[in-house]
């Protein structure tokens, strides 16, 4: 692959609340290349929704983004000012919503609202061309030009949805976020939703990272998958190598609590609740769930490590194989 | 297809359940109770007769005998504010209770067995939530020909029905849905009986709060016509004191301690009945929030 | 346009209106005693000069109005045919004035003032309301949510009585009362302008300030629920200016269903006006309805009722129909 266009780089974030400090994400890791569809995965809680919006600096309200540097091809995002930031925002970095029903401004036109785009870049093409243009974002989606004129409540949750690609693509980024898109969608409309993105994905040669728990989406859609798990990256792979031969346990356990209808396997789930994040288990966060967890795990932290080439995980079982340690 | 988040149980509850406490329905009824006791307690101290017309000079400007002055007939004007508080109370307590009971017949009938009956009850409702209340209270008040406290308060409450109707109206519509009632009524829990047991019971605390803002509705209609003279002249009321302050020329004539006590009083009555709805409507959204 | 909906709303239209014609009909003949005769030997007992005149005309007036001795149906029959005419009868104290004319000298002063302070306190106290939900305001501001709670549970015209006081008595800067100098003629000039404006300024400031609060209030709610939405979210993912954001996408949001508070309380709003034109001896509808309890002038007051009736209750029957072609997301709800 080419050179990343973008970098996470130890990336930690806390949420102050009442009861004391969440440490959400716990230094996590890693790159991102040109034209990638790489997924992020684990339970709520696991902070991959935390990690993709840290990128578009979209945290709201106690979470603070404590340590690491997130680089969009050179520019460190979490030094540039609020004014710097908007500027990025949907022109390099853009996003795909997670409540496509009510992520659309229900008093305005979609024109209006994909006009404010341009507008807010210093990007609004001449009065002739504006109208052309947002005629050609919608049919680029799948969606007649007529929906320009009309009104959010006039649209189907998948129109929606299709509009909010067409706006994450107004600008041609060179990342697009996407927080589980179609999770409030129901799942013949959840495919082409999905295809769609992929199309425009690929037409404007940006990177996708793809948030979500639905591990078959994940297997159709994404090239690489990162497992998430108490804030920490454990696994990172290619889809390929996530289903065919996972390593860590969590993600064997993730892996194989999917009902196969080929076998007839009993219903597996995973044992154990999730770790409190206020008050994380010592060592590797995994080891109170772990079958086979054994003395270092209680004692320290794995590192990612490449077991195998663009395979990484962490987790003391595969110590002995380390070739290098360096985020992927 | 399976998630990874279905499959286990969710993060541990991070955040404790510290009891908070209301503090805008503590301070409200403190401002109700301080009230109510400078009215009632007030009254059994002090010299009814100091509140009689003549009972000292007129227009005396307050001094260390009498607090707050005497007005232009020569009654100690604290005593007369002692005398008020409890009968403005009282008439916004009755009608508001008239009010809420009614609305809450109404409301339930409405929203319950629906149909004929809902449309009856929700076109009367609607008209009548149309109509600026003063003005129907001025032609029910300008006809009646002496004016009491306990006949201020009916007229008051004939109006204030509407609101506490349509809010009730909209709760047991929902609650009729709850899963609950819906089970009762497979069992063969009838009617009336679905009502009382099942419905009104969970209506308590919206019932609550909406008498409070009846109340404090009724009271500001009370005044309002008291304002316009259409008030108990016989007797002593916030409102009155307003119109005789009005009516003798007290503001032009810079005798404060006419009005000035009365709208002290008022302004209290509404900023506690505020505070304590207000509260209430905590409560209630709490609750709310808990039972999802 | 949904037809169920306009209909069922005209039909609420229209028994608001004889609603508003029955009551002022029914009541006076409920009640016993008769208010008018009452009225009428009272005047005859005092018969100061230019009065007495009228006595004559005014009994003949009284007994159209009234009829009694025809059959009710008949009496309530003609009472509409006047009504439709707007045909009130006489004023009791200033005959031969009619009620007509009477009610249609004070409407303007009432709409003027009250239209234009309902609408400066609205717009201010939406706005005041919308900043205080905005996360971004200096902590400061955020003080003024207590004050503006005692504000709002300050009735209009007592708000009156306290400027009187603070701007007429201890500081002579703002007339007493009316709406212009007394004894001037006036004219469509700036110095009439300035007169009048002098005039309506504290009685429209005992609107404005009063009615702040509760807009403020009832706006701030409506914004903290608006600015929670995912609309919100994905504006500023956008990367829109926080004005546009606040604007566009919050306040446009929040004032809609503001508007509806208005329509509900603008009874409220217009009781509480009535009282503040009395305090200031203003010449609209609410001083000459006070007038007109005071002397007992009957046939005033029920014109004044039922033009207040149905005034409001036209307001809000347009409010109604229009609400729905300016917020997009309103279904006609006819449940």
């Amino acid at each position: 692959m080419n050179a990343p266009v973008l970098q996470v780089d130890s990336l930690h974030i806390h949420y102050q609340t009442l009861a004391g400090m969440v440490k959400a994400v716990n230094g996590v890791s890693f790159n991102l290349y040109k034209g990638e569809r790489l997924g992020l995965v684990g339970e709520s809680g696991s902070g991959k929704s935390t990690t993709a919006l840290a990128i578009i600096r979209m945290l709201e309200g106690p979470a603070r983004i404590i340590d690491g540097a997130i680089n969009l091809s050179g520019t460190n995002l979490l030094a540039l000012s609020d004014d710097e930031m908007r500027a990025v925002r949907f022109d390099r970095v853009s996003m795909v919503p997670q409540g496509a029903m009510n992520s659309l401004n229900p008093v305005m036109r979609i024109r209006e609202q994909i006009r404010d785009i341009y507008e807010a870049h210093g990007k609004l093409p001449k009065r002739s061309e504006l109208d052309g243009k947002i005629a050609h974002l919608l049919t680029r989606v799948g969606l007649k030009p007529e929906v320009a004129g009309m009104f959010p409540h006039e649209l189907s949750g998948g129109m929606k949805q299709r509009v909010c690609i067409a706006m994450a693509i107004a600008l041609q980024p060179q990342v697009i976020l996407a927080d589980e898109p179609t999770s409030a969608l129901d799942v013949v409309v959840q495919r082409q939703v999905m295809e769609t993105l992929g199309n425009v994905q690929q037409e404007l040669g940006a990177a996708v990272i793809l948030v979500g728990h639905d591990m078959g989406l994940m297997a159709q859609f994404v090239d690489r998958i990162g497992v998430m798990y108490a804030g920490r990256l454990v696994e990172l792979a290619s889809v390929e190598q996530i289903f065919k031969a996972p390593q860590h346990p969590y993600t064997q356990q993730l892996i194989g609590s999917i009902p196969n209808l080929e076998q007839k396997k009993l219903f597996k789930g995973i044992p154990g609740t999730a770790p409190s994040l206020l008050d994380p288990p010592s060592g590797c966060p995994f080891h109170p769930r772990c079958s086979e967890a054994f003395e270092p795990c209680t004692l320290d932290v794995p590192p990612l490590r490449e077991t195998a080439p663009s395979c990484w995980v962490a987790c003391h079982l595969y110590e002995k194989v380390v070739s290098h340690d360096h985020p992927a | 297809m399976a998630t990874a988040q279905a499959l286990t149980q969710p993060v541990t509850e991070t955040r404790p359940r510290r009891r908070r406490i209301n503090w805008l329905l503590v301070s409200g009824l403190i401002i109700m109770l301080a009230l109510i006791l400078f009215g009632v307690g007030g009254g059994m101290i002090i010299d009814k007769s100091y509140a009689q017309v003549g009972a000292f000079l007129p227009r005396m400007a307050p001094d260390a005998e009498r607090l707050l002055g005497t007005d232009s007939q020569g009654r100690d004007v604290l005593s007369v504010l002692i005398l008020s508080t409890p009968n403005t109370l009282l008439i916004g307590l009755i009608a508001g209770t008239v009010g809420v009971g009614v609305g809450v017949v109404l409301g339930l009938l409405s929203g319950f067995f629906g149909g004929i009956i809902d449309g009856v009850i929700r076109t009367v409702t609607d008209v009548f939530v149309t109509i600026p209340g003063i003005a129907l209270l001025v032609v029910i008040a300008t006809n009646v020909r002496s004016i009491n406290v306990a006949i201020m308060a009916l007229i008051v409450a004939s109006l204030a029905w509407r609101f506490p109707a349509r809010a009730i109206r909209a709760q047991t519509l929902s609650l009729r849905e709850r899963g609950y009632v819906q089970i009762a009524r497979l069992n063969g829990v009838g009617g009336l009986e679905l009502v009382i047991k099942e419905v009104l019971p969970n209506l308590l605390p919206y019932i609550a709060a909406s008498f409070v803002s009846t109340v404090s509705q009724s009271i500001l209609a009370t005044i309002g016509l008291e304002a316009l003279g259409l008030g108990p002249q016989n007797e002593y009321t916030l409102g009155m004191m307003i119109y005789w302050a009005q009516f003798y020329g007290a503001i032009l004539r810079g005798f404060w301690w006419w009005w000035m006590p009365p709208i002290v009083i008022i302004v209290l009555i509404f900023v506690g009945l505020l505070l304590t709805s207000s509260g209430l409507d905590d409560l209630v959204n709490t609750r709310l929030r808990r039972s999802v | 346009m949904n037809l169920q909906y306009v209909i069922r709303r005209t039909g609420v239209f229209i028994l608001v209106v004889v609603l508003a014609v029955t009551v002022n009909f029914m009541i006076p003949r409920l009640i016993p005693g008769d208010p008018i005769e009452e009225k009428l030997s009272q005047l005859t007992a005092t018969s100061s000069g230019n009065l007495v005149t009228g006595i004559e005309e005014m009994a003949a007036a009284y007994r159209t109005q009234f009829g009694l001795d025809r059959p009710l149906v008949e009496q309530y029959v003609n009472y509409w045919r006047d009504i439709l005419r707007l045909d009130f009868g006489y004023s009791l104290s200033n005959y031969p004035e009619t009620v007509s004319n009477s009610i249609s000298a004070a409407l303007p002063w009432t709409v003027f003032l009250v239209g234009t302070s309902t609408l400066i306190s609205f717009v201010i106290g939406s706005l005041l309301g919308g900043l205080l939900a905005w996360p971004r305001i200096p902590r400061v501001l955020r003080g003024l949510i207590p004050v503006l709670m005692v504000i709002s549970a300050v009735p209009y015209f007592l708000l009156g009585i306290i400027l009187i006081y603070l701007f007429v008595i201890v500081n002579r800067i703002f007339p007493a009362g009316g709406a212009y100098t007394f004894g001037s003629t006036l004219h469509w000039d700036l110095e009439s302008l300035g007169d009048i404006l002098h005039h309506a300024f504290l009685p429209g400031m005992s609107i404005v300030v009063a009615g702040i609060g509760a807009w403020a209030l009832n706006m701030r709610g409506m914004m903290i629920s608006v600015l929670g939405e995912d609309f919100i979210t994905l504006a500023k993912a956008k990367g829109l200016r926080e004005k546009r954001i606040f604007l566009w996408y919050g306040l446009r949001n929040g004032l809609l269903p503001q508007l509806t508070t208005l329509a509900l309380t603008l009874g409220y709003v217009v009781s509480g006006s009535i009282l503040v034109e009395v305090i200031f001896s203003y010449p609209g509808i609410g001083y000459k309805l006070y007038q007109a309890i005071q002397t007992k002038d009957f046939f005033v007051v029920q014109g004044i009722v039922l033009v207040l009736i149905v005034s409001i209750g036209f307001a809000l029957y347009v409010l109604d129909l229009v609400y729905p072609l300016i917020d997009p997301r309103i279904q006609y709800d006819v449940r």
